[in-house]
C-alpha cells in the first residue's frame, strides 16, 4: 500500500517537460520592427490636453473655494457625519446579509407560502428606489403611533371568547424608537435584505449539488450541511457581489438626508454650504469623503475576494511547489 | 428469503440466521414520476459480505445503492440496515416518515464513496476527513485529528494532510473519500461506481484500498464494472438490468457461466 503511493504516476504529467527528443538547433532570435500606432498617440496628446484645461479649472475657478472646503472638511460635525456613514454602513449591511440568508434559505426551502413570501418581499424592495424608502420609512409615525406587542387580531377574537379587555403586553411609541437614524437604518437593511437574498440564493445554488450528498451520507444534519458545507462553499461566489455592495451602501447613506437624518455626513456638509452660502465646496468636500471611504473598502474587498477564492489559494501553493 | 423474485438466485449462500443479515432489501421499487426504476428488489448482505453489484448503466443500480441510506426515498418496500428500518417508522401498522435529524443518525453508521469524489473542496484532506466526526460525533478535535492521521496513512497519504482535494489527482481524491466515510466507524461502505470517473493508470491504487478494507472484514456494497475486482475479492454478484434484479451468486460463478442470456450479453461487451 505505502510502498505503492510512494510510485503513484501522479506527478509527470505536471512536472517538467520531458527534453525534446528531436535534436535542437541553433535558433536566430526574431528582430522585426513592430507596428506602429501613430493615432493612439494623437488620440492620447488630446486626452491630456483636456485634462490639463481640467486641472487648470480646479486650481484658478474661485467657485471652488479650496480654503474654504479644507477647513470645513474636518470640522467635527462632519467627522460625526462620517461616524454615522460608516455605522449606518456597516450595521445595514449586516442585518442585510442576515436577512439575505433568511430570505434565500426560504425561498429554496420548497413550503409555497416561505417561497411567495420570500418572493414578494425581494420583489417589492428590488422594485422600490431607495430614495422612496429612506422618506416613506421617515414618515412611518404617521401610520403607527404606537406599536402593542401582544396576541394578533385580539379585537376580534377576545370578544367571541367572552373575554374583555385585551391581550396587548406593552407598547412601544413609534416615535421614540423609530428617530431618522433608525427609520434610515431599516429602510437601508430592509432593502439591502433583498439584493442579498438574490445574491446568497446564487451562492447557494452553485454549490454541486454531490457536496449536500456527500454531507448527508455522512450523517449531517440539514442546518450542519448548511453551515459547515453550503455556505462556506457559496462564500466564493458570494463574496464579490457583497463587495460591490457594501461600497454601494457606503454611497447610499448619503440618501439618509432625506430621512430625514440631521447628524449624517451629506446632511452635514450640505446644512454648512447653504448656511455659508459656499454650497459648491460643500459638495466637493462630499464627493471626497465618499471616494476616500469607497476607496479604502476596495482595498478591503481586494484581500477578502483573494482570501474567499480557492483557486488563486491554490495557485499559490502551487507556484511554492514549483509545479504549473 | 425471496420467495417473491424468482429471478434472484440465492445471495447469501442459503444464510438463514436474520441476524447475519446486516442489509435486507424487500421489494424495494423507486419511480422518479412515472419513470419505474427500480422494479422490486430483494437482497440480503451478510456482515463481512462484499457484494459487487454490476450490469449496464441506467440499470438502477446506482440508485439501488442511494436507496440504501436514504439518499434516494423507496416508493415501494422495505429496507433495513443493522435491523433498523431505513428511513420510516412503523407503528400501528403504519409508517411514519423519519425526522431529518433521525435520518442522518442512521445514514452515519453507512459510509458512502461516490463515482465523482465529492471532496469538501474548501476543507484539507484532513479537514475532510474530520468534518463529520467532530460535527456529528462530537469528538474531540485532537482525537479526530489523531485518528484522522491514521486514517490518511491508511490509505497510503501519510503527507497529502494539508493538501486541497484540488491539489490531489483522482486516485488521491477518491482514496481521502474512502477514509473520510471510514472516520465515522460504519458498519457498511457503499461504493458508487468508485472508480469510474478515473484515469487509469489511477484505478488500482483505490482498488488496492477497498481490497483492503474487504480483507478487515468491512461489509461493503460495490457497484462497479471492475470485474476483474469483482471476481477477486467479491463475495457475491448481483447483475442487474432494468430495475430488476437478473442473476446472482458467486462472482465466479456469475462471471464464468452466466444463466441468463442478459447476463451473457452483458458480460460478452465487457472487457476483464
Amino acid at each position: 500500500m505505502k510502498d505503492r503511493s510512494v510510485s503513484t504516476p501522479t506527478e509527470p504529467a505536471e512536472g517538467p517537460a520531458p527534453d525534446n527528443p528531436q535534436p535542437s538547433r541553433p535558433a536566430e532570435p526574431i528582430a522585426a520592427v513592430p507596428v506602429r500606432y501613430p493615432e493612439r498617440w494623437v488620440a492620447a496628446g488630446v486626452v491630456l490636453v483636456l485634462a490639463a484645461m481640467f486641472v487648470h479649472m480646479l486650481f484658478t475657478n474661485d467657485a471652488f473655494n479650496w480654503p474654504f472646503m479644507w477647513e470645513n472638511m474636518f470640522s467635527e460635525p462632519v467627522l460625526r457625519g462620517v461616524g454615522v456613514t460608516l455605522s449606518a454602513t456597516v450595521l445595514s449591511m449586516i442585518i442585510g446579509i442576515l436577512l439575505g440568508i433568511l430570505l434565500a434559505v426560504m425561498r429554496l426551502s420548497g413550503n409555497p407560502v416561505l417561497v411567495t413570501v420570500s418572493w414578494l418581499y425581494t420583489w417589492f424592495f428590488r422594485g422600490v428606489p431607495r430614495l422612496v424608502l429612506a422618506v416613506l420609512f421617515g414618515n412611518l409615525a404617521i401610520l403607527y403611533s404606537t406599536i402593542h406587542i401582544g396576541l394578533p387580531f385580539d379585537n376580534y377574537w377576545m370578544p367571541l371568547l367572552g373575554l374583555e379587555g385585551d391581550a396587548r403586553f406593552f407598547e412601544i411609541d413609534v416615535r421614540t424608537v423609530l428617530s431618522g437614524y433608525m427609520a434610515g437604518l431599516l429602510a437601508l437593511s430592509l432593502s439591502e435584505g433583498a439584493y442579498m437574498a438574490e445574491i446568497i440564493r446564487a451562492g447557494l445554488q452553485s454549490v454541486n449539488k454531490g457536496q449536500t450528498e456527500a454531507a448527508q451520507a455522512l450523517g449531517m444534519s440539514r442546518g450542519k450541511i448548511l453551515r459547515r458545507i453550503t455556505l462556506p462553499q457559496a462564500m466564493r461566489v458570494v463574496i464579490p457581489p457583497t463587495g460591490n455592495e457594501t461600497i454601494a451602501m457606503l454611497k447610499d447613506t448619503a440618501l439618509l438626508a432625506y430621512v430625514p437624518v440631521t447628524i449624517e455626513l451629506f446632511y452635514q456638509l450640505q446644512a454648512i454650504g447653504t448656511s455659508t452660502y459656499q454650497i459648491f465646496p460643500m459638495l466637493v468636500a462630499a464627493c471626497l469623503w465618499y471616494l476616500a471611504a469607497t476607496s479604502v473598502l476596495m482595498v478591503g474587498q481586494y484581500f477578502i475576494e483573494r482570501r474567499f477564492n480557492p483557486e488563486q489559494r491554490g495557485a499559490r501553493i502551487r507556484t511554492v511547489g514549483g509545479a504549473h | 428469503m425471496s420467495e417473491k423474485n424468482e429471478a434472484v438466485i440465492e445471495t447469501t449462500e442459503g444464510a438463514e440466521l436474520p441476524s447475519d443479515a446486516l442489509v435486507v432489501a424487500e421489494n424495494v421499487h423507486k419511480s422518479f414520476g412515472r419513470l419505474e426504476v427500480l422494479k422490486g428488489i430483494d437482497l440480503e448482505v451478510r456482515r463481512g459480505e462484499v457484494m459487487c453489484v454490476v450490469g449496464p448503466s441506467g440499470s438502477g443500480k446506482s440508485t439501488f445503492l442511494r436507496c440504501i441510506n436514504h439518499l434516494e426515498k423507496l416508493t415501494a418496500g422495505r429496507l433495513w440496515v443493522n435491523g433498523e428500518l431505513m428511513g420510516f417508522r412503523q407503528k400501528r401498522g403504519r409508517l411514519y416518515e423519519l425526522r431529518d435529524h433521525e435520518i442522518a443518525a442512521q445514514r452515519s453508521d453507512i459510509g458512502m464513496v461516490f463515482q465523482r469524489f465529492n471532496l469538501f473542496p474548501h476543507l484539507t484532506a484532513l479537514g475532510n476527513i474530520i468534518e463529520a466526526p467532530v460535527q456529528v460525533n462530537r469528538v474531540p478535535k485532537a482525537e479526530a485529528t489523531e485518528r484522522g492521521r491514521e486514517l490518511l496513512e491508511r490509505v497510503g497519504l501519510p503527507d497529502k494532510a494539508d493538501f486541497y482535494p484540488e491539489q490531489l489527482s483522482g486516485g488521491q481524491q477518491q482514496r481521502v473519500a474512502i477514509a473520510r466515510a471510514l472516520a465515522m466507524e460504519p458498519s457498511l461502505m457503499l461504493f458508487d461506481e468508485p472508480t469510474s470517473a478515473l484515469d487509469p493508470e489511477l484505478v488500482g491504487e483505490v482498488l488496492d484500498v477497498m481490497r483492503d478494507l474487504a480483507r478487515n472484514g468491512m461489509t461493503m456494497i460495490v457497484v462497479t464494472h471492475e470485474m476483474g475486482f469483482a471476481r477477486e475479492v467479491g463475495d457475491s454478484l448481483v447483475f442487474m438490468d432494468d430495475g430488476a434484479i437478473v442473476e446472482s451468486g458467486s462472482p465466479v460463478e456469475v462471471l464464468n457461466d452466466p444463466q441468463h442470456e442478459r447476463t451473457q450479453a452483458f458480460l460478452s461487451k465487457v472487457l476483464f
